[in-house]
């Protein structure tokens, strides 16, 4: 790579500098104020993976400071490798989401695995076990073939890493809409439990103490990766190379079991640990040394090298996957390496923490860098960006809607791949594995149990795209109201969210105007359910040929349950039990699947929605299945209440026999704040009495396969086996 | 008739587990001398067509639409006529 | 009764075997590194679910040259109770404990699901619990459960009533439906479903807990194979 003679004055005159995506403003700020002197071209590259939107935030932190992070549980906020909550008696929940939709659209399998590894990086990185991995996938339709390979890709590379390290993958949500055509969307969360003794952060303190690299070698990964993938090459040499990043799971299964046996029996020597994730070395390692005020050296020529010849550059921005970096005590260097020799890893002295702020990197004897550590970190600019409210959120047409024959529309939502049994894709992922599932995929929420306690922790990832499209603000409050309904209607309280927010160029006033309302949405709905933001990604210039995604704020939210026996699920579980809808039902279409089937359009305002009738609603659920008074319960959500009963039908072969004061429309309306319940006749009393005018008896759970509702203006009457194989035969049709 | 058989490997520069696992197994078994694995995957497929030109192409465009992940991977072939 | 549970590297399901011999059928279990050179002190071997080394090559292939395989092959020898469960059938299949192998599953994908199994032969160390032909939930996850014998050995497994539980609705292609098998002697079964996920009522089935007190009950009492 003969790039490295590039001397600094050609790197200004050629303005070499933009290509890295420095902007003239930014390299004048580190040239002319930082350093007083032109940067070289390792320290340039180092700038700008440093400086990155990825790393640094600088697009999004004006606007992410509003995100409400406080509460009483929160032992670690945003900051972190992932954000802990406390659940008690000593133990710790912690959990983050990550998008990596770029990786995954370029190589879907690899892509999607590699996103899967980095999360739970970031979870055993704060001393805790992973338990569990959801995920959040938008595609384009399936009608496009391209669309389909890259589902069927992005599944089998999730499955591929969490099945064979040992994380079951417990639940998860896919959605389909033409705006993540050419642009689809990979989230996964991971959630870890640990004692909260073994907190631990990424910190690089005390002058002379170790930096030690351990895991898989450093190769060219990643590096210029989106250049690399998009096919141009230049010449035969550079088609037999490839820069995509490549996943081990088998290697950081290793990794998680040394680094937490570090955690738990090594503590004495250990300082701190991070991830080696988005610019690698440099960014693990001069965010480490910056919390703590230190400088750091490092000697490139000790780290671990898979290809030869590799340049500082290369070396320090490589995204060389299952890598993890320590700062160790002097002296406890052997201690903590023949740990890691135990699993037959890598472990290496690279460097050392030093006291004079600086970040040094030498290689043949050569001093490559000598920048001040804080400049990488805390002196890059923030930017502040013009917000225009989007013109189509106020020319707002009248929308029209009419369901002529309730049946078949009924049988074609419950076949739309939105809603469809999503069967074919979770059976795909290992969901019991660690044998605390108590509730897999197919429910609200996901349910793993906390061994040796009788309590739970529940979670789930939501997010409906298209009211945040129609209204960023109230749809960032229906986000979060969804996903706290998932979590209430499984027995548990939500105590704290991860988000990954996927959002167009924030250069585009529009844009930003739906990234700054949604976060204020969410915020707010976040402190009514007591929910802070604890960690989270953000991924922008989401678009193809300047057509942005739709605004995808997805949440991961995580419950407590408080004792075992209550956990709900969504399923009917006895004939005869009695059914209730919790919430009052309107004439809700924007943004519905209604209005995508029949109106092929999403369009209108997003009407009646409260927050404090969401609380309330949500507030009486959790008391009736706490008092025992519930067999099951479902969030109503897309295609509404028609479809909420029918999937209450399914899991146990149940039909359902009842009467609607609501007319066809209206079965298929979005109202939030809806549940469906069902109880033993012996509690019909007790659940009145509780519930009041906010439930409406409905009809009964049948035994036989039919499904039967009568409606103000129309009826279903049909199987309940014709409703089931539409639902569940859909996906797996369309992928043929 | 054509045979072509074709050989499908990763690209030069990226990381390849499988490789890695099988020569670390190898050293256990004390092969010390085994310094590199790649492990990749071997085609044969059998050609109706009446030239040899004619063969290599439509191998080089199975190859690049189908068999290898021209992402990752790298590809070459052998042709060898067969039958009559 | 002592049990030892062999841990490979890239083992998963280890702790879930660890914590369903010490938890639910309360006895004695260490967890072995498959680096370990001796048995001895054993009463019962566990082998469990996972992807040894990877399973980069073939499920099993790598581990069968572990530094334990000449104790463990020692022990099943002795007439002692051996269990390989999921990736543990794998390796005791590539080791030559049991018959055949175990492939790719028919439609090229990991399968995880809870599934019927029926209980071919309830006159086994592992399966004196359970009712002959009962029908009982167990969960698989696998991407290489297909289960292969020639003609012959299948004829071989079932003349010596080797099958031991069968797959209601063949989930993965395996020949005769077959889930789970034991040696000619009766004292090594190997079985993809994986029982100790299933071992209490909060995670959807306890039907696995008869399989354990199977083992126990055998042992206490001496029962031996037929």
């Amino acid at each position: 790579m003969s790039n490295a003679e590039i001397s600094p004055q050609e790197i200004k005159d050629r303005k070499i500098y933009q290509e890295w995506g420095l902007t003239d403003y930014e390299y004048n700020l580190i040239s002319q104020k930082l350093l007083q002197r032109l940067p070289n071209y390792t320290e340039t590259g180092l700038y700008s993976g440093m400086w990155s939107e990825h790393c640094s935030y600088k697009n999004s932190k004006e606007v992410l400071k509003k995100f409400w992070t406080d509460g009483s549980r929160v032992l670690q906020g945003p900051g972190e490798g992932a954000g802990v909550l406390d659940i008690g008696d000593n133990q710790a929940v912690v959990f983050k989401a990550e998008s990596h939709n770029h990786p995954s659209f370029v190589e879907p399998f690899e892509g999607a695995a590699t996103g899967v590894g980095g999360i739970i990086r970031d979870i055993f990185s704060m001393g805790a076990k992973p338990i569990a991995s959801l995920d959040s996938l938008r595609f384009g339709e399936l009608s496009n073939p391209k669309n389909k390979y890259l589902l069927e890709k992005v599944v089998s590379g999730i499955a591929h890493y969490g099945n064979c390290i040992g994380v079951p993958t417990v639940g998860g949500e896919i959605a389909f809409d033409e705006s993540y055509d050419g642009n689809p969307l990979v989230n996964v969360m991971c959630v870890g439990l640990m004692n909260q003794d073994n907190l631990e952060s990424g910190l690089a303190q005390g002058n002379g103490n170790s930096i030690i690299y351990v895991g898989a070698k450093t190769g060219r990964d990643g590096i210029n990766g989106a250049t690399f993938a998009s096919s141009q090459f230049s010449n035969d040499e550079d088609a037999d190379r490839s820069a995509v990043q490549v996943g081990d799971p088998f290697m950081e299964k290793l990794l998680v079991d040394a680094c937490l046996e570090i955690i738990n029996g090594h503590s004495n020597a250990l300082v701190g640990i991070q991830d080696m994730g988005a610019c690698g070395i440099v960014s693990s390692s001069a965010e480490m040394a910056s919390k703590a005020n230190s400088g750091i050296h490092i000697n490139l020529d000790l780290v671990p090298q898979r290809e030869p010849e590799m340049t500082p550059y290369e070396i320090m921005l490589s995204e060389s996957q299952e890598r993890m970096l320590l700062c160790v005590k002097k002296g406890k260097e052997q201690e903590v390496i023949d740990v890691f020799k135990k699993y037959n890893l890598d472990a290496v002295t690279i460097g050392n923490v030093s006291d004079d702020g600086q970040y040094v990197l030498t290689q043949k004897g050569k001093k490559v860098c000598d920048i001040p550590t804080k400049t990488l970190v805390d002196d890059v600019p923030r930017y502040h960006h013009e917000s225009k409210r989007p013109a189509r959120l106020d020319n707002i047409t009248k929308n029209e809607i009419t369901v002529k024959d309730p049946t078949d529309t009924m049988l074609k939502l419950l076949s739309a791949p939105t809603i469809a049994s999503k069967h074919s894709i979770y059976r795909q992922y290992d969901t019991r594995v660690q044998a605390n599932t108590a509730v897999a995929p197919g429910s609200d929420a996901a349910i793993v149990r906390i061994r040796h306690t009788n309590k739970s922790l529940a979670m789930t990832t939501d997010c409906n795209a298209r009211y945040i499209y129609l209204d960023p603000y109230v749809g960032g409050q229906i986000a979060i109201s969804e996903a706290a309904r998932n979590i209430v209607a499984s027995g548990a309280t939500p105590i704290g969210i991860t988000d990954c927010l996927n959002f167009g160029n924030p250069d585009n006033a529009e844009s930003f105007y739906e990234l700054d309302q949604s976060i204020q949405g969410i915020s707010e709905a976040c402190k009514m359910f007591d929910t802070p933001v604890i960690s989270g990604n953000v991924s922008l210039y989401n678009e193809t040929d300047n057509k942005a995604i739709y605004p995808t704020p997805m949440i991961g939210m995580v419950g407590l349950v408080e004792d075992n026996n209550h956990i709900t699920t969504q399923a009917f579980k006895h004939s005869d039990d009695l059914v209730y809808v919790v919430g009052n039902t309107y004439d809700d279409y924007s943004g519905s699947e209604l209005q995508k089937l029949l109106n092929q359009k999403i369009e209108g305002k997003i009407e009646h929605f409260n927050l404090d009738v969401e609380s309330k609603n949500q507030k009486l659920v959790h008391q009736a299945i706490i008092k025992g008074l519930v067999s099951s319960a479902h969030d109503i959500s897309e295609g509404g209440l028609g479809i909420a009963l029918a999937e209450s039908c399914f899991e146990n072969n149940l039909g359902f026999a009842g009467m609607l004061n609501l007319n066809a429309n209206q079965l298929f309306s979005e109202t939030q704040s809806r549940f469906v319940i069902s109880i033993s006749a012996d509690n019909q009393d007790a659940f009145e009495e509780l519930m009041g005018s906010n439930a409406k008896f409905i009809g009964k759970v049948t035994d036989d396969d039919s499904f039967n509702l009568k409606l103000l203006d129309n009826q279903i009457n049909t199987k309940l086996s014709v409703l089931k194989s539409a639902w569940e035969d859909s996906l797996e049709c369309l992928m043929k | 008739m054509y045979l072509a058989k074709i050989f499908v490997t990763h690209k030069k520069s990226i990381l390849d587990p499988q490789g890695e696992a099988i020569k670390n197994a190898l050293h256990r078994l004390d092969y010390e001398a085994v310094e590199n694995v790649s492990q990749g995957k071997y085609f044969e497929t059998t050609l109706n067509c009446d030239s040899e030109d004619k063969a290599k192409q439509i191998t080089d465009s199975i190859c690049d639409s189908l068999l290898a992940n021209p992402n990752m991977e790298t590809y070459r072939f052998e042709i060898e006529k067969v039958g009559d | 009764m002592k049990f030892a549970v062999i841990s490979f590297p890239g083992s998963n399901c280890d702790y879930d075997m660890y914590y369903a011999i010490k938890d639910i059928l309360k006895e004695p279990v260490e967890m072995v590194s498959c680096d370990t050179e001796s048995l001895d002190g054993f009463d019962a071997v566990l082998i469990p679910g996972g992807f040894s080394y990877g399973d980069y090559l073939r499920s099993g292939a790598i581990a069968k040259f572990a530094k334990v395989m000449p104790a463990l092959i020692k022990f099943a020898n002795l007439g002692k109770p051996v269990l390989g469960v999921c990736n543990g059938f794998q390796i005791l299949t590539e080791v030559g404990l049991l018959p055949g192998s175990l492939q790719n599953n028919r439609d090229m994908q990991f399968i995880s699901e809870y599934e019927p199994l029926i209980v071919q032969n309830n006159k086994t160390i592992f399966t004196n619990e359970y009712e002959k032909a009962e029908s009982i939930m167990i969960p698989i996850a696998h991407g290489e459960g297909n289960y292969y014998c020639n003609e012959t050995e299948l004829e071989s497994l079932k003349q010596n009533h080797q099958i031991i539980f069968t797959y209601e609705n063949n989930p993965n292609g395996s020949v005769s439906n077959i889930a789970g098998i034991t040696n000619k002697n009766g004292n090594v079964m190997g079985m993809m479903p994986h029982p100790e996920r299933a071992v209490e009522k909060i995670l959807g089935s306890e039907d696995g807990v008869r399989l354990f007190t199977s083992i126990l009950k055998s042992f206490k009492g001496g029962i031996l194979v037929e």
